[in-house]
């Protein structure tokens, strides 16, 4: 289904939730909102849903206007964070009553839709049990297996995995991506992780503070932010901003140290992500010298926290490297790596990208 | 500060018949005095549970807890000088930010200068200066959780400070401050930390030594990089590791080491004793090859992810997958290209029929 916004707002009292955005999903993909907390994930996905109205502009699905209609109107599922499940009924109960309240399936045919939605969901051993004896992690799971089992032309799901241990996010999260290209709904997932956003794939609309900042497929989003602020919101770990002085020829970033990058003269902003400075030297690359002020080691990263003479650097380094705080450490940079912004915060240079064949 | 020994059991229920009646299955834990250590593990794991043994809140079923020699056992948390960290801000919010911090000093009758020097040092360290003389209750979340952990941070006095899982309700942007903040906190003021998380990241970052558990048991205990290059169970190799070590059944036979129906060189004597074989190797230490290369599998890449700084490929290996990171800057493979893959290396490890790590073995 075709979900648009137009124009859309939302305010609370004097408070502004959401600012007017425009957004036309991409109809059977995965959409997933990033942003902080309280940047208006939740307000636009209950927008979109029809459990709030706007205070101003359009919610049209397949062409037709659906501002103010209620959410039992609507054909949505929606898995909130807080999840929610049938108390009195079985877990397999749970599951099968959106599939019997779509009808046309007979008794056999709901049971082995229920067994393989549990399956996926590693919940297929407690069918029989209540919500109320799962831990918070099967519930979510369950109403999860409903939301999948209803599969309304659009399913809305809010932070669904944060209340679950890494690990099984990382399966589950696996597991719901396949679901989605395997099913025909509208997919919005709202999370506050650049790294899922990155793993789900499909598109990213950022937002941030009540704004809607970009909307894209998600690597380009990621490889292409259109300003400071997207960029801030969609880096973990945070990328390293510089401040600098484009002259039109070259960027001057102070303490003799320089790109060989042409942007409009005037203040720049040079971003760089940690995972563009590295230990070893090559070609063309500037050195940025400085001392450890710290290193955390998390197996297949090593963050190396550097104090230099540009500001503080966070360097992503593969594998498992010890540093003796205080030791001298000149970290490498390819200018070709970096994203230039300018005084307003837009984007005027990004690196350019090989892509798979 | 204090030096921490367990040796204990714990069961919920009355009469433990077998294992799965066990939160924690027997096990003696010693926890150096001013060290830094993470309890790692799935929901059930037992590390909560472990947690609230050392603060007293739960008093083992079977056992004992020492401070320093001294059981503490029947001791409640206050009477074992410990000091807790939540989930979730406990604070006081009609209080301003200062008197927060200030209050388990004011309770236990520091003098006033004192009191004013320590609650400065910590503000300093967590970046609540500015905001000393603002009422906690209109700050945001995060300034919350950083009231909370420096509530558990401010007396110089305590036993150990105990974390259970601080940073889950803050957003990644800032948790990544916080993690280093907290690293920070303990080269400087040398308190033994003790944390609970289900993230393998903050764990390794934040601690020294981690023990990773598993229903109820500790399954490792060793430092990031010990944890991330020999693990020393299937299960660490699983669930350190984003995502985590790819495990293919194997079998060797007279310097021949048979995966997936395709046959590499290895001298690996050690390995005879094992019919039942476990090749693992991290998606960091997979190379990636030419498909005729000598000593590499032939795969075929079934997907490619960008994941922004790195991409991982998948490969279909038979009917395995193969996972393998590449760095961002690297020109990934085709989906659906072959590909040759190198699994045996100095980080490869193989695992017996229960699921052990085989010392003898070097790929």
């Amino acid at each position: 289904m075709q979900l648009t916004m137009e124009g859309l707002s939302y305010r609370v009292g004097a408070a502004e939730y959401l600012y007017p955005l425009d957004l036309r999903l991409v109809p059977g993909a995965v959409t997933v909102l990033l942003g902080a907390t309280q940047a208006g994930k939740t307000s636009l996905m209950r927008l979109m849903a029809g459990l709030d109205k706007p205070s101003g502009g359009r919610v049209s699905v397949d062409g037709i206007d659906v501002t103010g209609v209620p959410v039992r109107q609507r054909k949505v599922s929606m898995v909130y964070q807080q999840f929610i499940n049938y108390p009195s009924m079985s877990v397999f109960d749970n599951i099968a009553s959106p599939l019997k309240l779509r009808g046309g399936l007979d008794a056999a045919a709901v049971r082995a839709q229920v067994q393989a939605l549990a399956e996926r969901l590693h919940i297929e051993m407690h069918l029989t049990k209540l919500p109320a004896q799962l831990s918070g992690g099967q519930q979510q799971r369950v109403a999860l297996a409903r939301a999948l089992a209803k599969a309304a032309p659009l399913m809305l799901l809010d932070e669904p995995l944060v209340n679950l241990d890494y690990k099984l996010r990382e399966e589950l999260r696996e597991e719901l991506a396949q679901l989605f290209a395997a099913g025909e709904s509208t997919v919005v997932y709202a999370t506050t992780e650049p790294a899922e956003a990155l793993l789900l794939g499909g598109h990213t609309a950022v937002l941030d503070a009540g704004e809607l900042l970009q909307y894209g497929p998600t690597a380009e989003v990621f490889h292409r932010p259109a300003s400071l602020r997207v960029a801030r919101a969609f880096s973990d770990p945070p990328m390293n901003l510089l401040a600098g002085q484009s002259s039109g020829e070259r960027i001057d970033l102070g303490s003799g140290l320089a790109l060989a990058l042409r942007a409009p003269a005037g203040s720049v902003t040079v971003g760089v992500r940690a995972n563009a400075l590295r230990l070893q030297q090559r070609p063309g690359d500037i050195a940025l010298a400085g001392a450890v002020e710290l290193a955390e080691i998390s197996g297949s990263d090593t963050f190396v926290h550097v104090k230099s003479a540009v500001g503080p650097l966070v360097a992503q380094l593969g594998g498992v490297h010890y540093f003796e705080l205080g030791t001298p450490l000149t970290l490498y940079l390819d200018g070709a790596q970096t994203y230039v912004f300018d005084a307003q915060g837009l984007l005027l240079l990004a690196p350019e990208r090989g892509a798979p064949k | 500060m204090a030096r921490i020994d367990l040796d204990l059991a714990h069961s919920y229920r009355p009469n433990p018949q077998q294992d799965n009646d066990y939160a924690l299955l027997p096990l003696k834990m010693s926890f150096a005095d001013g060290g830094a250590y993470a309890l790692l593990g799935p929901s059930g794991c037992g590390k909560t549970t472990m947690l609230n043994i050392i603060s007293g809140l739960v008093q083992p079923s079977q056992g004992t807890v020492s401070f320093d020699g001294r059981d503490v056992t029947a001791l409640s948390p206050q009477q074992r000088n410990i000091a807790q960290v939540f989930q979730f801000p406990v604070i006081y919010d009609t209080m301003t930010v200062a008197e927060n911090l200030a209050f388990p000093l004011k309770n236990r009758g520091v003098p006033a200068d004192r009191i004013k020097a320590r609650v400065g040092r910590i503000a300093e360290m967590l970046e609540l200066s500015g905001q000393l003389n603002q009422r906690a209750a209109g700050l945001a979340a995060d300034a919350k959780q950083k009231i909370s952990l420096g509530r558990g941070l401010v007396r110089e006095d305590v036993s150990a400070v105990l974390f259970d899982e601080p940073l889950t309700v803050i957003d990644p942007h800032l948790k990544w401050q916080l993690r280093r903040k907290l690293k920070q906190i303990h080269h400087e003021l040398k308190l033994t930390l003790i944390y609970v998380t289900h993230d393998q990241v903050e764990a390794l970052t934040f601690a020294e030594k981690i023990v990773v558990m598993s229903q109820g048991r500790a399954v490792q205990v060793g430092s990031a990089d010990q944890l991330f290059e020999r693990p020393q169970h299937q299960f660490v190799g699983h669930f350190i590791g984003s995502p985590g070590m790819n495990f293919l059944p194997a079998r060797w036979q007279a310097g021949v080491l048979t995966v997936a129906g395709q046959d590499l060189r290895l001298d690996a004597p050690g390995l005879a004793a094992h019919p039942t074989l476990t090749l693992g190797v991290r998606p960091e230490y997979v190379t990636l090859a030419a498909p005729g290369d000598a000593n590499a599998v032939r795969a075929r890449v079934a997907r490619v992810q960008d994941v922004g700084t790195y991409w991982l490929v998948s490969a279909a290996l038979g009917e395995q997958t193969v996972r393998l990171r590449l760095p961002a800057e690297a020109m990934p493979p085709a989906e659906g290209s072959e590909i040759g893959l190198q699994l045996l290396g100095a980080h490869t490890c193989f695992y017996g029929a229960d699921e052990r790590l085989i010392e003898e073995a070097r790929a």
